[in-house]
């Protein structure tokens, strides 16, 4: 589970705006949150709630001009919003790691797989062309990808979407990262091989000890690979807990509505309730409610979350709650 | 692969006798009458006649074309009417000269055009990016051929520095040879531009980054590469076109080349000429996009295998 | 392929494309250039009521002067009155060639992608054989086979361009052909022409826009080439490429006769080149910054 020793991520008041023609927009507003040694943190939330832009914030991997990004992220005691670029290089690839959505645009169509995944290892251990390419098709069988010396050398085209997330998944546990964001790693592949992907994933956590902060929109999948998790609304964190915390006793009502959403076979004999949606949509980014950003949406709202934004609470063992109730 | 060349090398041939069928025809509607006009003016009917049994115009549509076709293969392309000499013999003497314009234009623009829309594209929106920009923009706009007077204007009659036409010294090529390459380059300056935008936008540049490569490598390893694809089919169109633009160039610059032969003859009206210069001109174009095409399937491991 | 938005709104688009338009200074510096020549074009008589062909010898070759602004060619014709009637020349040629090529060109697109089988096929491979050659030299071919002069100019530039419309054109029709809707259109019963009509026509208008701002540009260069090489516009039509052509001679003693003729194209063809880009950027869905 969580390691109580000090976090390998800290992040304290994040905010990464975009300065836009038709304005500023604060894709992420204030986020504060940890990640542990050997964890695996859960990242929910709808499409736009701000949590691929919290991951790509870490590595710095938005164009900054029109991106800023404010705050502080501390790796391993080093704020990495101050590195120069050299060093943010250094840790990219090397130290944190980061997977992407869709393998089928993510890979580099005119280099072959074991090129891609080499380079990175020739880049951050320092091995030769030869020993990087050996490398290279070790990393393919660990991730169970048949034949790795052919596999090594063809395209990504050749690939199925599976087994091109497969090779995403070896490129970047390549050089034994500590800490790993997987951005909607199975949205964009069937559903049989999605089980396959998550599996593989755990399993390598496992053997390489790599923290991986699992960002999704997909609770089930936060069911079964997270320890704890985050849920995020609009920029905001509004609630953190442990995962079977959550699941039993959501305390915020996003996170009630979200999970009551979820189709489950029998629920009107079990629960005697019909399938819960959240009415209306998620705001834009300029046309954020004032107060609390979910109140016109709140099934509960009151008087004071119409004016003002609800600050954290602290319920217990890292669990807060960002609501009037 | 080898399907691929074959399969491209086949494709090109119902093309090759579309053209001729073309050529044939078009000539063939000319307005006036091709015997009459080599017999002259005072000509007798019965000598028109002879005349034009002599160039088997007479014969039926048909065969008209089998003879043209089997000549054509043996690469007898007819005799000048201006000058009397073989078709053949006065295009190859022509063609090393526009070749020779082309290659270096072409290579100009390559070795300018890529690095500058490169460099505009790595840096949008800065000095460097309008500078580049607007170059190519004021490159594609002029005209070529006032260009090149232009350059004679300050280069050959105010500074003296190079010759204003002619053939001879390698000073004699750097005018026609700029003057033919300034709308090339601007034009896969813009190219290059824009694909290399569009590839640095890609999914998978961002992936490139996120394993720590330095921005050169992410920029020529990843980004180049893919960007070269519509990148090669560009060059390859715009040498195709500057078979085209050398008429103008040539004729600016007095340079013996094969546009220029085309224009003489088309003022001339001397139709085997012409029908000649334009098959050939047709068939380097083909060859060049054959050519472009193989780089493709080279460059893009993609089409490689289908 | 990127996915097509649904059938758009009219008004939402042409707003949003308008404001983007006018964001682009480089796009208005073209618009108001534009502006410019169109006015030299249609007011010409207005702003130099002699004739700009007639000649007088005795002041010929005279260089820029306070009497002639930009001095006078080797009839002694007034170079800046030619630059101003023959504005409404390449103007005209510019117009006559885009229309020929639309008109013919872009129905003859339509079929070809909509429809496809033998019909596609023919008319592909009629299109190859055009594209064969370079445009100018395609132009040059059919000036040699129609003669010189105004029309027959139009004529063959035109004709050269028809094939760049048809595969504009049909590329276009392909793609949206597989588009969601038109499969729910047909499955409606939608007669094929209302269909072409009203859902693939209103996509293909962007890319024929784009290029014919283009190729306006285009056809003003070509027609100048044509002109130089003494097979367009004869004299003594005022026409800027001719009038570079016969200045050439006097490349030596007299090289304005030869340089403002060329400033007047350059300047006309880089309007719409601006423009064309402009809207291209505008009207571009995808593009977003």
């Amino acid at each position: 589970m969580t390691d109580q020793a000090k976090p390998l991520l800290v992040i304290q008041g994040l905010r990464t705006l975009f300065h836009t023609i038709d304005g500023i927009v604060n894709a992420v507003d204030g986020v504060d949150m940890e990640v542990y040694s050997g964890e695996t943190l859960g990242l929910v939330g709808e499409s736009g709630c701000g949590k691929s832009v919290t991951a790509l914030s870490v590595l710095q991997l938005l164009a900054c001009p029109p991106a800023e990004i404010q705050g502080s992220i501390q790796f391993q005691g080093v704020n990495l919003l101050d590195l120069g670029r050299d060093g943010v290089r250094k840790i990219r690839g090397n130290a944190i790691s980061m997977i992407f959505q869709e393998p089928m645009t993510s890979l580099n169509p005119v280099l072959t797989i074991g090129e891609q995944i080499a380079e990175a290892v020739r880049l951050h251990q320092n091995l030769s062309r030869p020993e990087a390419w050996r490398w290279a098709e070790q990393m393919l069988q660990m991730v169970q990808i048949p034949s790795p010396r052919q596999r090594a050398k063809e395209y990504p085209h050749k690939l199925s979407g599976g087994m091109r997330q497969r090779a995403m998944i070896a490129m970047a546990l390549s050089c034994n990262p500590q800490l790993l964001f997987a951005d909607e790693p199975t949205t964009a592949l069937d559903v049989t091989i999605q089980a396959q992907i998550l599996n593989l994933m755990k399993r390598l956590k496992e053997e390489f000890n790599t923290s991986i902060v699992l960002i999704t929109h997909d609770l089930g999948i936060i069911a079964e690979m997270a320890s704890r998790v985050i849920v995020m609304y609009a920029g905001h964190i509004v609630e953190e807990a442990p995962v079977r915390d959550l699941f039993k006793d959501p305390r915020h009502p996003y996170t009630q509505g979200l999970l009551g959403s979820v189709p489950v076979i029998g629920r009107k004999a079990k629960m005697g309730r019909r399938l819960q949606e959240i009415p209306g949509i998620v705001p834009g980014p300029l046309e954020m409610p004032g107060g609390c950003r979910f109140h016109p949406r709140c099934p509960r709202v009151m008087e004071v979350c119409r004016s003002e934004e609800p600050r954290e609470i602290r319920i217990g063992d890292h669990r807060r709650v960002r609501c009037w109730l | 692969m080898f399907h691929y060349i074959i399969k491209r090398l086949i494709s090109t041939i119902p093309v090759l006798i579309g053209i001729s069928l073309l050529l044939f025809f078009m000539l063939r509607m000319l307005p006036g009458d091709p015997a009459q006009v080599l017999a002259g003016q005072m000509a007798t009917p019965e000598e028109i006649e002879n005349i034009r049994h002599q160039l088997g115009l007479d014969r039926p549509i048909h065969v008209q074309y089998a003879v043209f076709f089997s000549r054509l293969v043996q690469f007898d392309l007819g005799r000048s009417a201006r000058t009397q000499n073989p078709v053949t013999q006065e295009i190859w003497a022509r063609l090393p000269n526009t070749m020779l314009l082309a290659v270096v234009a072409i290579t100009l623009a390559c070795l300018l055009g890529i690095p500058a829309g490169i460099v505009s594209a790595v840096r949008p929106y800065t000095w460097m990016d309008y500078l580049v920009t607007s170059a190519a923009l004021f490159g594609i706009s002029m005209p070529v051929f006032w260009l090149g007077l232009m350059l004679v204007v300050v280069f050959s009659i105010l500074l003296q520095w190079l010759p204003a036409g002619g053939t001879g010294s390698w000073k004699h090529v750097v005018l026609p040879s700029v003057t033919l390459a300034s709308f090339v380059i601007a034009f896969i300056a813009r190219m290059t531009r824009s694909t290399m935008i569009e590839v640095l936008s890609q999914d998978y540049t961002t992936t490139a980054r996120s394993k720590g490569l330095k921005e050169e490598v992410v920029i020529v390893k990843h980004a180049l590469k893919n960007a070269l694809i519509p990148i090669i089919t560009v060059v390859g169109l715009q040498f195709g076109l500057l078979l085209g633009g050398a008429v103008l160039t040539e004729t600016v610059f007095a340079w013996p080349g094969l546009g220029r032969l085309i224009v003489d003859s088309i003022l001339a009206r001397d139709y085997p000429m012409i029908q000649g210069a334009i098959l050939v001109f047709g068939l380097l174009y083909i060859f060049v996009n054959l050519v472009v095409d193989l780089l493709y399937a080279y460059v893009d491991p993609r089409i490689r295998y289908d | 392929m990127t996915e097509n938005p649904e059938p758009r709104e009219y008004s939402g688009q042409f707003r949003r494309s308008w404001a983007k338009l006018k964001r682009n200074k480089a796009a208005l510096f073209g618009g108001a250039l534009l502006l410019v020549y169109l006015f030299t074009a249609l007011f010409a008589s207005v702003l130099y009521s002699r004739s700009p062909s007639a000649p007088n010898l005795i002041m010929s070759l005279e260089p820029p002067s306070q009497a002639h602004v930009l001095g006078t060619d080797e009839l002694g014709r007034s170079i800046l009155g030619r630059i101003i009637w023959g504005s409404r020349v390449s103007l005209l040629i510019a117009v006559g060639v885009v229309s020929v090529g639309l008109i013919l060109g872009v129905p003859l697109g339509l079929v070809s992608g909509y429809y496809g089988g033998r019909i596609d096929f023919g008319i592909q491979r009629i299109t190859d054989m055009m594209l064969a050659f370079p445009g100018f030299l395609l132009a040059l071919a059919l000036v040699a086979v129609l003669g010189v002069g105004l029309k027959n100019t139009v004529i063959s530039i035109g004709i050269s361009m028809i094939p760049i419309y048809i595969r504009l054109v049909r590329g276009c029709v392909l793609s949206v052909r597989e588009q969601v809707y038109v499969e729910a259109a047909r499955a409606v019963g939608t007669r094929d022409f209302k269909i072409i009509l009203r859902h693939i026509l209103p996509n293909v208008m962007v890319p024929i826009t784009v290029q014919t701002s283009l190729g306006m540009g285009t056809a003003i260069l070509f027609a100048a080439g044509l002109g130089f090489l003494g097979v367009g516009v004869q004299p003594p039509t005022p026409e800027w490429g001719a009038m570079l052509g016969s200045g050439r001679a006097y490349l030596f003693n007299a090289p304005h006769v030869a340089t403002f003729p060329g400033v007047a194209i350059f300047l006309a063809v880089l309007s719409f080149n601006l423009l064309g880009d402009g809207l291209r950027d505008a009207l571009d869905p995808r593009f977003r910054i």
